[in-house]
């Protein structure tokens, strides 16, 4: 490798490298001002604020970065479709920010907010590189820095049993995960004899390899990223780490934690294992294994079983990691499709759930601040104690359910528009059954917050306007994009291209 | 009326009187009301001029240049890659004979049921701008032409509706409620997918020659615009038209409410308020019927055809088996529900004959009953208010303590049961001439005539416990009608005698796109048929 590539390669990560940046500043900073701690968010917006224009900047660049010899392919792939994701993990990482901010949770910790900080960087630090990386040895290593780095901020806390539950658990589950995913990446590369994505699509086109052990092979990997995704059956850590972490992680983990699990499997889906693209967009697979059936069978495994399993939760943090999971379901229903369009609409359904989610999150944490309790039957009368937070979460949560004028139902819409566009009528059927299933448990909420008398009168309280304003920022994009969503499918339909194919 | 959004307005300004109501401060009760009031009795005037200017002899149904008050403007652009073609939806709205006399209806109901609303003292602030929502979203699906406006409208109802039932409802308000909200999203859902399979499998030739997938209500009916391998096209031979009938069918099944499917209504009326059992009755319930008639029939008519029996067996069972399950209420709510299923099943039947007579008596069935059964909802509501019960067998000799209350009530029970001269005799005798007339279905319409006889029996039965016999002493503090019921009673019972004894304006609305939609259907049925090559 010689410099002038090197330094081509650079140009490409540039905002990785200004995370990276702001990681060793936020280190500096931290010792540097033991005493004021304030200015530790500031910097981590700034950073991210950077990295961000970076981002939206070269949106539509593509390229291969770091190549080893004179390989054509390297091991980060840079194309729109992957700032798509970028984009997506900072934005919601810059949001993350402002939730944490006004967490009481984490304002409890605030001597150690530059760990938090730090942590949170290397948090995203994996996602971006795990969003970009087209070589197996990469792609493990940014997904350990993501999760050792998510391992540590679920319990970040300590200030309840639960916290270190939870961090444990998802350890646990994480290094079994990673590890099962390590033995197939092995084997992938003691078959083919590479660790890059597109040079095991050469080698697999020539269709003389040993398909069964490739197939337990990539089954193997797959351990991994249904772990990130929490699909069904490795979402077993999700209630427990999500309820049990600090708020702004849990909604942290939720969204963009998931984006570049996705992001990551719709990458090997296309790169490695595809054969070519039809001319109305649909994937041809490598040797005609049937993906489509496997990733479906997931798919509405783990929208039923999320949504059955919401129904009888009573914690909201839990409630809304069921939901999550039933999310990660929908979504894999645009990846079932394996075609252009269902990447689209798993672009769409992501900016969409970005904003509901997070929303949430906050609103549950704002009335947590207050109440200190997340049990909806802490919630009766809660509509009427703060009609902003009543209406605010009201309209999250039935753009979570999915119903017109919001951009939840926009969202669904386009899975449902990718599915019966290639004719999957019966996924379909299933999909729609399950938003009809996950009515119930959104709208309990509201049946507390608006229906149910509280037994002790809840006295007023007002929400500070730094808090309406962050509200605000969610739920008018949530309602306009419902109604108008051209800029965000337009963006999407633009994001689509993966580097190969 | 050239250029003026009247249509627009009408469905609009609920919205600004949403606004308005959400920025005066929740004291200020009285503000809210009036501001509630203003905005429905302007859309009620505009509702008025949209009649008075209103073109008898255009068709509309199928035909955009026959359509009246058209606004078609560009809402949605997106533009595709070469994969899949640009995403185009317009706000597309107009009206035609059949949406006219269900917007003058919402737009009667609706104001009179704010004036019903008067006696809400519970957060009146979020009652009246639900309330508000709910009236632009019911407008909304009447209005729409493309798909797409029409379910947004369509799914903007159930939210509003639940919290009015969940909140201002009666004891059981929140089982109401989310049964009400299931039911109904289910049936949505499924009209969901069927909307986005007609996306797919038909274009729409644009201004400048483009062709594009479209939701175009009008756009949809025409069987030359489908492709050849779209899911629910005609020409594709293994097409899922059949089923997405079946889908979109229980989807409006659900609304009307028509058997098996009618649970939710018994519940969601006795638990909610008055006026929302009002606006359920007298609007809500006519969307399953319009959407049937604006969106099924046309776009699938060889299936309705090959249906037809069968939508007649289901408005038959509805009949008979409301009038049958009305007869053994103690709850006087619950027996206008039951009767309120019952009157449906006129509409079915008469929609089931595709025939112009029997088509005409489905949609003035749907205007009379929503008039009618207002009318009877608010005489619970009136009683209820006083008495605080609801039990038929607790009241007796009412009509010497309230004879005013008592003549209002027996006028609109005898519309109900379809006494001659009142409204309900019109449309229910041309729902048995229309169906009598179809060979295939006459036995059916012979049974269903037993509904009069039963519905006379409820309706009378009901009357002679309620007001005749000995007054119970418990109630002889009861006292007669107030002024703002007068004001409630007054316009219905005028509507009700006018359009019995003089049905022709009515007729003469909607006779022209009845007409047309007859035809239309028979013409592209068997163009179908023949495209399909069964």
């Amino acid at each position: 490798m010689n410099f002038s590539s090197l330094y081509s390669s650079i140009s490409f990560i540039k905002p990785e490298i200004t995370i990276s940046i702001t990681l060793i500043l936020l280190v500096v900073f931290d010792l540097i001002f033991q005493k004021k701690k304030t200015i530790i968010p500031i910097i981590a917006l700034l950073g991210l604020f950077i990295s961000g224009i970076f981002v939206i900047n070269e949106l539509y660049r593509s390229g291969f970065a770091f190549s080893l010899g004179n390989k054509r392919f390297g091991m980060v792939t840079i194309d729109s479709f992957g700032s798509y994701f970028k984009l997506l993990v900072i934005v919601t990482s810059i949001l993350i920010v402002f939730f944490s901010y006004s967490s009481s949770e984490i304002q409890k910790v605030k001597d150690r907010l530059g760990e938090y900080y730090v942590l949170l960087f290397g948090m995203i630090l994996g996602m971006l590189f795990l969003i970009s990386s087209s070589d197996l040895i990469l792609i493990y290593l940014s997904m350990e820095l993501l999760s050792l780095s998510s391992y540590v901020l679920a319990g970040f806390t300590k200030l309840r049993d639960r916290n270190s539950e939870a961090s444990l658990k998802y350890l646990i589950f994480g290094a079994v995960s990673s590890g099962t995913m390590l033995f197939g990446i092995s084997l992938i590369y003691g078959l083919l004899g590479s660790t890059n994505l597109y040079d095991i699509n050469i080698a697999l086109r020539a269709l003389n390899v040993d398909w069964f052990t490739f197939y337990f092979a990539v089954l193997l990997m797959f351990v991994g990223i249904g772990y990130k995704i929490s699909a069904v059956p490795f979402h077993f850590w999700t209630p427990d780490v999500y309820e049990g972490a600090p708020i702004s992680i849990t909604a942290f983990l939720s969204v963009a934690s998931k984006a570049a699990g996705f992001a990551f499997l719709i990458r090997i889906l296309k790169t490695a294992l595809v054969s070519g693209v039809e001319p109305d967009g649909t994937w041809q697979m490598i040797h005609s294994f049937d993906w489509k059936t496997l990733i479906a069978i997931l798919s509405v495994l783990t929208m039923t079983l999320g949504n059955f399993t919401a129904l009888w939760q009573n914690n909201l943090k839990r409630m809304l990691a069921y939901s999550s999971v039933a999310h990660a379901g929908y979504l894999l229903l645009g990846v079932a499709v394996l075609s252009d369009i269902g990447v689209e609409s798993v672009l769409i359904y992501f900016a969409f759930y970005m904003l509901m989610n997070i929303g949430s999150f906050y609103i549950v944490m704002l009335i947590a601040n207050k109440t200190g309790s997340e049990d909806i039957n802490d919630y009766n009368g809660m509509g009427y104690a703060t009609p902003f937070l009543g209406v605010s979460f009201a309209i999250f949560l039935v753009s979570l359910i999915g119903l017109p004028p919001t951009a939840g139902f926009i969202g669904k819409l386009y899975v449902f528009i990718a599915l019966i566009n290639s004719k999957m009528v019966i996924l379909a059927v299933i999909a729609v059954i399950n938003s009809v299933v996950s009515l119930y448990y959104y709208i309990r909420v509201l049946k507390h917050m608006f229906l149910t008398k509280s037994e002790k009168p809840l006295e007023k309280f007002k929400i500070s306007l730094p808090n309406k304003v962050f509200v605000l920022v969610l739920v008018i994009p949530v309602l306009v994009l419902g109604i108008y969503f051209t800029p965000v499918v337009d963006l999407a339909k633009s994001c689509i291209t993966i580097l190969g194919f | 009326m050239e250029g003026f959004p009247i249509l627009s307005l009408i469905t609009f300004i609920p919205i600004i009187g949403m606004i308005i109501v959400l920025l005066l401060p929740g004291r200020s009760e009285k503000e809210i009301k009036y501001t509630a009031l203003i905005a429905t009795a302007l859309q009620l005037i505009l509702a008025i001029i949209l009649l008075a200017n209103f073109n008898y002899s255009a068709g509309g149904i199928f035909d955009k240049s026959s359509f009246q008050f058209v606004e078609n403007y560009k809402w949605i652009e997106v533009f595709g890659g070469s994969w899949v073609g640009t995403i185009k939806i317009n706000y597309f709205v107009g009206v035609d004979g059949i949406s006219t006399p269900l917007i003058l209806l919402s737009t009667i109901v609706t104001f009179i049921a704010t004036i019903s609303s008067w006696t809400i003292n519970k957060s009146i602030k979020g009652y009246f701008a639900l309330f508000l929502l709910l009236d632009t979203a019911m407008i909304g699906v009447f209005i729409s032409l493309n798909f797409f406006l029409f379910y947004i409208f369509w799914e903007l109802m159930l939210l509003p509706m639940y919290f009015l039932i969940g909140i201002w409802g009666g004891p059981r308000k929140e089982y109401a409620a989310i049964k009400f909200f299931i039911y109904t999203l289910t049936g949505s859902v499924f009209m969901l997918l069927v909307m986005i399979g007609l996306y797919f499998s038909a274009t729409q030739t644009l201004a400048d020659g483009s062709q594009v997938f479209t939701f175009n209500l009008l756009a949809l009916m025409d069987p030359s615009n489908y492709t050849a391998t779209g899911i629910l096209s005609p020409l594709n031979p293994h097409n899922l038209r059949f089923l997405a009938y079946i889908f979109l069918f229980i989807g409006f099944a659900i609304k009307i409410p028509m058997f098996p499917f009618h649970t939710w209504l018994p519940d969601a009326h006795v638990e909610a308020p008055t006026p929302i059992s009002v606006i359920l009755a007298g609007v809500l319930l006519k969307m399953g019927t319009y959407g049937i008639i604006r969106v099924s029939f046309p776009i699938f008519p060889e299936i309705t055809r090959e249906l037809a029996w069968y939508i007649a067996l289901f408005g038959v069972i509805n009949m008979i088996y409301g009038a049958l399950v009305a007869l053994a209420q103690k709850d006087f709510k619950k027996l206008i529900a039951y009767s309120s299923i019952s009157h449906m099943g006129y509409v079915l039947l008469g929609m089931a004959s595709l025939t112009v007579t029997g088509m005409n008596g489905a949609v003035f069935q749907m205007f009379n009953h929503g008039t009618i059964t207002a009318m009877l909802f608010l005489s619970v509501g009136v009683v209820y208010e006083r008495a605080h019960t609801r039990g038929i067998n607790d009241f007796g000799g009412l009509a010497s303590q309230m004879p005013i209350y008592t003549g209002f009530v027996t006028v609109a029970f005898f519309a109900a049961i379809g006494l001659p001269s009142l409204s309900g005799f019109i449309s229910e005798i041309l729902v048995f001439l229309g169906a009598f007339s179809v060979a295939s279905i006459r036995v059916l319409t012979i049974i269903s005539t037993l509904t009069v006889v039963l519905g006379a029996a409820y309706m009378l039965w009901t009357l002679q416990r309620i007001f005749f016999g000995k007054l119970n002493e418990k109630w002889s503090s009861l006292h007669d009608l107030t002024g703002r019921e007068y004001a409630m009673f007054i316009p219905l019972l005028i509507i009700v005698f006018y359009l019995g004894i003089y049905p022709n304006p009515m007729i003469h609305l909607m006779n022209t796109s009845v007409n047309s939609l007859i035809e239309f259907m028979s013409a592209n049925a068997q163009h179908i048929t023949a495209l399909a090559g069964f």
